[in-house]
């Protein structure tokens, strides 16, 4: 059994976290946060959390940004938005997930082939070059740089989307791809928190 | 009346029998829907976990799009629907998402003002159409149906535009108007699992088990939805979930738009009733009998 540190001193903390993350769009009303924990309380997923919607929000608040980057809880929000629309303080705590999401891609602070990040990456990859997704391969994809021997288990499913003609054979694209990707490339570059 | 439509990615792969039941629902109530030349990707959840400001170059696009038409957007998949309206809502609040966005659309010799409407289908049959025009469609009352409504999250969070947010009501009034019986499902707006299915499959699919087994205990013999992304989770997973909660679960899930189509007497065939893996009982009116 690893002995680590479990009590942070207050030099630990990183300040200038909080604010980063509130100067992304949506994230501006961070410090609002009334601990009242209706989001931890709403969110279908926080039973699976490591920290809770509310600890998170207290976490990243204070500047804990590495046990808020490393958490699997920004991976693990659905996008359902019951938090966000329960909030009494109006934050978007689903946007701050998104921008915790991206921070740690950006920083390379997440669970190696831990499947949700894997997918993310994957689907902008595959949106990069072809400009749509085709579903069965993204799936295939992501299963690869994750866990491959996940995949056999799901040959039954893909035997009933064949059967019911709900499986992809080829590539969907949109006519020039790389336009797209070009577009793409520009409008990250230089942005706050871009992926370039 | 007429709209541009953005089908999205799902609409031509898994979750086909949407697009090949709304076309034929919506025609046959007056409403053509001309697809969106060259659309991409709305960038759904995924991409924003990547990049926003690509982000919303990726939906701003296709509404630009509709913009030179001159045409609102039909949006059917809660997913595409979601990314567009929050496009339009970040770029009207945010001058830096604003410029950004159309700076990047003009090397496509494109413009992004913001002025068309994403309006989802059962806004337009509710609200446009109406009831009475869609009851006077009917040719085949759905006797014996007893549908759960299940409305999913993102037509209705966090922008609910056309329905309440905590208990939408309007697939509730269109089934009725259908002849079908509707049963109370207080779930109706609880997240299905969304791509946890696929990537923490054990967390998805108890997310999926939860809305099944509170259908089947409200006494409902189809879910209906309006997502894609719901149809599949919770229709290509109930052999899984039937061996791991050890409990029979069975319950066809199929789109609001394929229930349509049935009522209006349109072959199973056409509206993409095939492709239900777990199947539905056509006359369920007669089972009820025996």
């Amino acid at each position: 059994m690893a002995i680590k540190q479990t009590i942070k001193y207050d030099s630990e903390r990183d300040k200038s976290f909080p604010q980063e993350i509130m100067s992304r769009p949506g994230c501006e009303k961070l410090y609002g946060c009334i601990q009242c924990g209706t989001c931890s309380a709403t969110c279908p997923v926080s039973t699976y959390m490591d920290y809770t919607p509310r600890q998170l929000m207290a976490l990243t608040r204070a500047g804990f940004k590495k046990e808020a980057l490393g958490s699997l809880t920004i991976w693990l929000c659905a996008s359902c938005y019951a938090c966000t629309v329960e909030c009494p303080k109006e934050i978007k705590i689903t946007d701050i997930m998104y921008a915790l999401k991206r921070q740690a891609i950006q920083e390379g602070i997440y669970p190696k082939r831990f499947p949700i990040p894997v997918l993310a990456r994957e689907f902008y990859n595959m949106v990069r070059s072809k400009g749509r997704v085709t579903e069965n391969f993204l799936a295939v994809m992501m299963f690869l740089k994750s866990n491959p021997i996940a995949a056999i288990k799901t040959w039954k499913l893909g035997l009933n989307l064949m059967r019911t003609g709900r499986f992809a054979y080829k590539l969907d694209s949109m006519k020039q791809p790389a336009k797209m990707a070009t577009l793409l490339d520009k409008a990250d570059t230089g942005w706050k928190g871009g992926a370039r | 009346m007429k709209f541009s439509y953005f089908p999205g990615c799902s609409l031509k792969g898994s979750g086909r029998a949407y697009e090949e039941s709304l076309l034929p629902v919506l025609s046959a109530l007056g409403v053509e829907l001309e697809e969106l030349d060259d659309w991409n990707c709305c960038g759904a959840t995924a991409y924003m976990a990547v990049s926003d400001a690509a982000g919303y170059v990726l939906a701003a696009r296709n509404l630009a799009l509709a913009e030179q038409k001159k045409q609102d957007l039909v949006a059917p998949c809660s997913g595409c629907y979601l990314v567009l309206n929050k496009c339009q809502h970040y770029a009207a609040e945010y001058p830096d998402v604003a410029t950004r966005v159309q700076e990047t659309l003009k090397r496509d010799n494109l413009t992004y003002k913001g002025t068309t409407k994403v309006r989802h289908p059962l806004d337009i049959l509710v609200n446009d159409i109406g009831l009475d025009a869609i009851k006077k469609r009917v040719t085949n009352p759905l006797k014996g149906f007893k549908i759960a409504p299940y409305y999913g999250c993102q037509i209705i969070r966090p922008y609910a535009t056309f329905d309440d947010q905590h208990n939408p009501v309007t697939m509730d009034k269109l089934f009725k108007a259908l002849g079908a019986e509707v049963v109370t499902y207080p779930l109706k707006t609880r997240c299905c699992g969304g791509s946890l299915t696929g990537t923490v499959t054990e967390v998805g699919q108890n997310m999926s088990y939860i809305l099944l087994r509170e259908a089947m205990r409200r006494g409902a013999n189809v879910l209906a939805t309006t997502c894609p992304l719901c149809q599949f989770n919770l229709d290509a997973y109930q052999g899984d979930i039937s061996s791991d909660y050890h409990e029979s679960v069975k319950m066809p899930i199929v789109y609001f738009t394929q229930l349509m189509g049935l009522a209006f007497g349109l072959p199973a065939e056409k509206i993409g009733l095939q492709r239900c893996i777990v199947p539905m009982d056509l006359k369920p009116a007669a089972a009820l009998a025996k």
